[in-house]
């Protein structure tokens, strides 16, 4: 199967591979410690699911909001989406 | 009581999985591969990291797009919401013949072709022989939309009031009739307004139909394409070149594969942002109600 259309490349490679952890690691940690919804400060019901893509699409603004303001790389950015996704885990 | 564990209908979602796959994951991983490439066919790829990313950030073009594309979505869903609500509420609520035929003439819209409402409406509009245009140019209106952006926005914007504002209106109706005539004999006895029978009965009883009207709404004109492709084509100039068609003109036009992938990217999230909002918010209020 010729996939060379695709145009892969080691970064977004990475970036899929580590998606799909985090989602293997939610699935495993959700089997060990199985989590009730809680209310957070967003005042709705979240499950750890719904905190995963919270974190991820509110890094994914993070990222687009560091490249306008600062441009490229994007390092200084991850340690913020970092951040945010840890508090994300925590508070929402 | 001994529950049996048994997970193995999760296998029954695997052909949806394969399919989504297919049709989705794939396509999103190669517009991901392709944002941060440059390509000039045959596939080749060169690496240039995140630079699409600043230049369509950073590019005015993108920004009038979705500026456009916010105000028509806007000004659409402000005109068809309300407008449904309206037509609901004004159509016979007992079933028979009459709502059997208010149903069918007010979905006759939905049932047309996103290509078929646009040529409607290209042809409608023309000065030589389209009825509005040589209506409205015989009683001396400067109209004529492949030249004045008023004109073309005006065109368009109707164009689609007429032919989505009939999804609101069934959704709204359904809600309505969803309503037990004894919330109305109440209102009745306390001799309630007809304003107020609509803000306290009518309106809560219809917020869940709304909302997915509302979220329906939102989608389909934050993506819409073809009818102001047919009608105007972006023009004049590039007065109603919303989001998509200058996403095609990028990607299918210039071929700037890079460019357009990272664009359609930001788009994508975008549109992802505002339908999580709106999911969250209908499942939130379903809860409250105890749905």
């Amino acid at each position: 199967m010729d996939l060379s259309w695709m145009g892969w490349t080691v970064p977004t490679a990475i970036f899929f591979i580590s998606i799909a952890t985090a989602l293997v690691i939610m699935i495993i940690w959700s089997i060990k410690t199985p989590q009730a919804p809680r209310v957070g400060i967003l005042r709705f019901e979240t499950t750890p699911g719904d905190r995963l893509f919270i974190s991820l699409l509110g890094s994914a603004f993070i990222c687009l909001g560091w490249l306008a303001l600062f441009g490229a790389p994007l390092w200084w950015a991850l340690l913020v989406c970092f951040l945010y996704a840890l508090s994300v885990f925590r508070w929402v | 009581m001994n529950k049996t564990h048994n997970q193995k209908a999760w296998f029954m979602v695997l052909p949806v999985v394969l399919l989504v796959a297919f049709s989705a994951v794939i396509p999103l991983m190669t517009v991901v591969n392709y944002s941060v490439q440059d390509t000039f066919g045959n596939n080749e790829f060169f690496w240039v990291g995140l630079e699409w990313f600043e230049e369509i950030l950073a590019s005015n073009r993108m920004h009038d797009a979705l500026g456009r594309q916010v105000i028509f979505t806007t000004t659409i869903l402000l005109i068809e919401i309300p407008l449904g609500i309206f037509v609901a509420l004004h159509m016979p609520k007992k079933s028979g013949f009459w709502s059997s035929i208010c149903l069918v003439l007010v979905a006759l819209p939905l049932l047309i072709p996103w290509n078929v409402v646009g040529t409607i409406w290209q042809i409608f509009g023309r000065i030589d022989i389209g009825l509005l245009g040589y209506t409205l140019d015989q009683m001396g209106i400067d109209y004529n939309y492949t030249q004045d952006s008023f004109a073309a926005w005006v065109t368009i914007i109707i164009m689609d009031v007429w032919h989505w504002t009939s999804l609101v209106v069934l959704l709204s109706y359904a809600g309505l009739k969803s309503i037990p005539d004894a919330y109305y004999q109440a209102a009745k006895i306390d001799q309630a307004s007809r304003l107020s029978v609509f803000r306290y009965i009518e309106l809560p009883k219809m917020k869940g139909v709304l909302l997915i009207a509302i979220l329906l709404r939102f989608m389909d004109s934050f993506m819409i394409y073809t009818e102001p492709f047919v009608v105007t084509g972006g023009g004049p100039g590039s007065a109603t070149t919303f989001l998509s068609i200058d996403l095609v003109k990028m990607a299918i036009g210039q071929f700037d594969l890079g460019p357009a992938a990272a664009f359609s990217l930001i788009y994508f999230l975008v549109i992802l942002l505002i339908s999580w909002v709106f999911y969250t918010v209908m499942v939130h209020s379903d809860k409250e109600a105890g749905l």
